[in-house]
């Protein structure tokens, strides 16, 4: 629908909406406050924006991709002017992109088609896919570069968004080189498998080339892109019908052919026209043969930038940070290699600090020792000191002692001799006295 | 925009209906069925009505009691509601500032906002550093829009106002409005107004402009935008006018019916606010405000674009050189610990080795000590001695001497006896 009827009915709607006072449902508004007019303002800015898309197309030449792109953009995006890789000599698998501006409905999309000239082409086509990688790995480390930078500014998308690849008509399956390319690619880019120049294959053989292939995708476990499930009606009618119908048989056309008046694109054989009314059956989608543009190019953009590129981004900062180091990294992807960083900053500081911690334990142990043995030796010289004091003093007194006995022992003669003296003296004079009797 | 990018594309026309003009379409379903999500923080004095502005601006009654003026600082809560109005869900989350203005002291009250919006850019900026990141699930919890409420004093703003403005116009969009403007009159509302933006240009405070890029929405935008600062009023209640219930504030003198554009701008401040640029609000917010805050940052960190040589840096060499600085960091720093310790140990060992030796050096003086006073006391005994020897030899000559004398005497006296005798 537009964008005016989608707006009236928003408005319509809202007026009527009643009032909910269940807590668990979201509250539902009691008078119009105006929030649902969100929508009509992403649209808008989203209208001034502009928008980006990149498209792939890979396959082996003279499929008819060029012939495809021109009739899928109504438009010659390849001219005489602007020849496609196909009219250009190319010796390697080369990646080339053109770049067109279209406008639809005041819509300005930015597309850019890359081309794979010289893919399959070779006798020895091992790693021929490696320069379709190498280009969308190079697109996604632009973004990543871009969106890590400190001055960010607008980062232009230049990203791969889906990939449409080519596959001939054998009728029979993949060939190995189809497998190859797929799984390389299928964790890289949304691809969508398509039968080209489906004109050379009955609708029979269609529909059982068709299975086969799809039974080898299973088999060899490539994702495809997944067109999503959708609660609209209509829209989930054609995702099935798309489903079933993959991978989609296209016949491209450069030439318009007059068919009952019509003036069509189409292909002009001998024994018929094929153009768009006669495959409106289930088989071949041919006018806007990928319509699905019309509904699911912003999915196609968003499953790019949520899946695809952040498994690239993921695995490119595990690898910066890790350096290669395989363990105990399923806890640190949930963090920002600044903070993981950090993380290990800390620990290491942590390290330190226990390091210092320890040392400085160490440290006080032996200056306690040190201090300990000081304190002992000098306690012990102490008690040698006091026990000599001691004894000094022991022997003082024993002097003192000896001098006292010795000083009695000195009085006492000296008494005893006065008193021996005196006895003297009296024996004389007793002497005497008797000397003078007779 | 496109066109920039668009070197060395060529315009092609197309000749037939393609279909990707669906493509707004298309993102706009997207966003739809992932809901919306708008962040408004509220700035303002208590009892300036904010709370019952924001349950009139979306027509219900959000939980909260009103607060008291006794907080001790600034407090930021926040609520989340889940809200819907057809198909449109909105994760609207409401930040109060608790306490705002209460304080004596309010120089500090700004900070506690400044963080807040702060930590909002931080988490966001950590979930986009990370390296397994879901952003496209992320709640962003980022301020979309500052509601700043001006007390209605009718002069001018108030200096707490200009200061935390001032702060905040860098971080967030502001735009100020009138609270309780059923205070002011008419005149003095149109002088207050321009007293307000001329204070608001001198002191250079930015506020969100309505944008008028857009053809669409630029004459309305301008209208709207020589009409800042909205003043507006806030009721819950309802009154009935004419035959219709209105929201409305009675008072004795008549009554202030909210949405009447001729008594206040309140349907100016939904048309402006959610009506028309909501989506604008969000994109400034992501594009001018997160980058300039992502930008700080990472500088503050020594990151940068380009090397002295002026050639980009990838991101590889970038972290690689954060995480080599890290490292040569931590090696400096366990050297300088080393060698501290180093250093402590000798200083240690010079200091124990000094005590030792005074140690010794004191027990060699008391050694010294006792050598004398044995040396004294060897003096004393000698002179003790001497004097025993002293004494007894006179002992001993005193009792020669007696012995002597007795002999002597004892002679005499057999002398005498053998005298008379004979």
């Amino acid at each position: 629908c537009s964008w005016s009827e989608y707006s009236e009915s928003i408005e319509s709607r809202s007026k009527s909406c009643t009032s909910g006072s269940d807590p668990q449902q979201p509250k539902t508004l009691e008078a119009y406050v105006g929030f649902a007019n969100l929508p009509n303002q992403v649209y808008r800015k989203s209208v001034k924006r502009g928008f980006e898309f990149t498209l792939m197309v890979v396959g082996e030449s003279g499929l008819g991709k060029s012939t495809l792109i021109n009739s899928l953009f109504l438009t010659d995006l390849y001219s005489p002017e602007y020849p496609g890789p196909s009219h250009r000599i190319k010796q390697t698998v080369q990646v080339e992109q053109s770049k067109v501006l279209i406008k639809e409905g005041g819509v300005q999309l930015l597309l850019t088609i890359v081309d794979t000239p010289g893919f399959g082409d070779a006798v020895d086509n091992s790693g021929c896919w490696k320069s379709v990688t190498d280009y969308i790995d190079s697109k996604f480390e632009d973004f990543l570069n871009a969106e890590s930078r400190v001055n960010r500014r607008q980062m232009p998308d230049s990203r791969v968004h889906c990939c449409l690849y080519f596959i001939a008509p054998s009728g029979h399956g993949l060939k190995p080189l189809d497998t190859e390319f797929m799984k390389y690619l299928h964790e890289k880019v949304n691809i969508i498998p398509l039968i080209a120049k489906a004109d050379t294959l009955t609708p029979e053989e269609c529909q059982q080339f068709k299975r086969q292939i799809m039974k080898e995708i299973q088999e060899n476990e490539i994702k495809i892109y997944e067109f999503p499930e959708t609660e609209d009606e209509e829209e989930m009618k054609l995702v099935k019908k798309i489903k079933d119908r993959l991978p989609l048989a296209v016949v491209g056309s450069n030439t318009i052919i007059e068919v009952d008046g019509k003036r069509v694109r189409g292909r002009k054989y001998p024994w018929g026209v094929a153009e768009g009314e006669s495959f409106k059956s289930e088989f071949v989608l041919f006018r806007n043969p990928l319509f699905i543009f019309r509904t699911h190019m912003q999915d196609l953009k968003d499953v790019t930038n949520n899946v695809h590129y952040e498994n690239f981004r993921s695995g490119k900062l595990a690898a910066v940070t890790c350096n290669g180091m395989e363990n105990k990294h399923n806890g640190q992807l949930t963090k920002s290699p600044l903070a993981q960083m950090e993380e290990e900053r800390q620990e290491n500081m942590g390290r330190i600090k226990k390091m210092e911690q320890e040392m400085e334990n160490v440290f006080e142990m032996k200056v306690k020792e040190k201090l300990q043995k000081l304190r002992d030796s000098e306690a012990e010289l102490q008690k040698r000191h006091d026990q000599m004091n001691r004894s000094i003093l022991a022997q003082h007194r024993d002097l003192e002692e000896k001098r006292r006995q010795l000083e009695e022992e000195i009085a006492t003669w000296e008494t005893q001799q006065r008193i021996l003296e005196q006895q003297k003296l009296e024996t004389l004079k007793g002497g005497n006295k008797k000397k003078k009797i007779f | 925009m496109v066109e920039d990018e668009g070197e060395g594309a060529r315009a092609v026309p197309l000749s037939g209906h393609v279909g990707f003009d669906s493509m707004p379409d298309q993102l706009v379903n997207k966003s739809v069925n992932h809901g919306f999500c708008f962040n408004i923080l509220c700035v303002g004095e208590t009892g300036l009505g904010k709370s019952t502005l924001m349950d009139t601006l979306f027509n219900t009654k959000f939980e909260g009691e009103p607060t008291q003026h006794n907080q001790p600082g600034v407090t930021l809560k926040s609520n989340t509601y889940e809200l819907q109005e057809s198909n449109v869900r909105l994760k609207l989350t409401m930040v109060n500032t608790v306490g705002f203005g209460d304080q004596i002291n309010k120089e500090d009250s700004y900070k506690s906002i400044v963080e807040f919006i702060d930590a909002q850019f931080e988490a966001y900026l950590q979930e986009e550093l990370k390296i397994k990141r879901t952003l496209h699930s992320y709640h962003d919890t980022r301020i979309h829009a500052c509601l700043y409420f001006i007390a209605p004093t009718g002069h001018s703003l108030k200096s707490l106002d200009l200061v935390t403005m001032k702060k905040l116009d860098s971080k967030v969009n502001i735009i100020p409005i009138i609270a309780k403007s059923d205070a002011i009159s008419k005149s003095e509302l149109a002088k207050f107004k321009i007293k307000i933006t001329s204070e608001l240009v001198s002191n250079g405070v930015q506020i969100y402009q309505f944008p008028t890029d857009d053809e669409s929405v630029a004459e309305i935008n301008s209208t709207m935008n020589s009409h800042l600062p909205f003043a507006v009023v806030g009721s819950t209640e309802e009154v009935k006018i004419g035959n219709k219930m209105v929201k409305a504030r009675q008072y004795p003198w008549g009554t202030v019916q909210v949405e009447n554009e001729n008594h206040c701008d309140f349907v100016k401040l939904r048309e402006m606010l959610i009506r028309v640029n909501m989506e604008d609000l969000r994109e400034q917010t992501h594009t001018r405000h997160y980058e300039l805050y992502r930008r700080c940052k990472l500088e503050e960190m020594g990151f940068k674009d380009t090397d002295p040589d002026s050639k980009p840096f990838s991101l590889q060499e970038t972290y690689e050189a954060k995480r080599n600085e890290f490292m040569g960091e931590l090696q400096k720093k366990e050297e300088e610990m080393r060698q501290m310790f180093v250093q402590r140990v000798k200083e240690k060992e010079a200091e124990l080795k000094e005590a030792e030796k005074e140690l010794h050096e004191k027990f060699d003086r008391l050694k010294k000590l006792h050598q004398d006073e044995k040396k004294k006391l060897e003096e004393k005994k000698k002179a003790l001695d001497d004097e025993v020897n002293t004494f007894k030899q006179k002992k001993t000559a005193a009792e020669l001497l007696l012995n002597q004398a007795q002999q002597a005497g004892g002679s005499t006296t057999l002398k005498r006896d053998k005298e008379r005798k004979n």
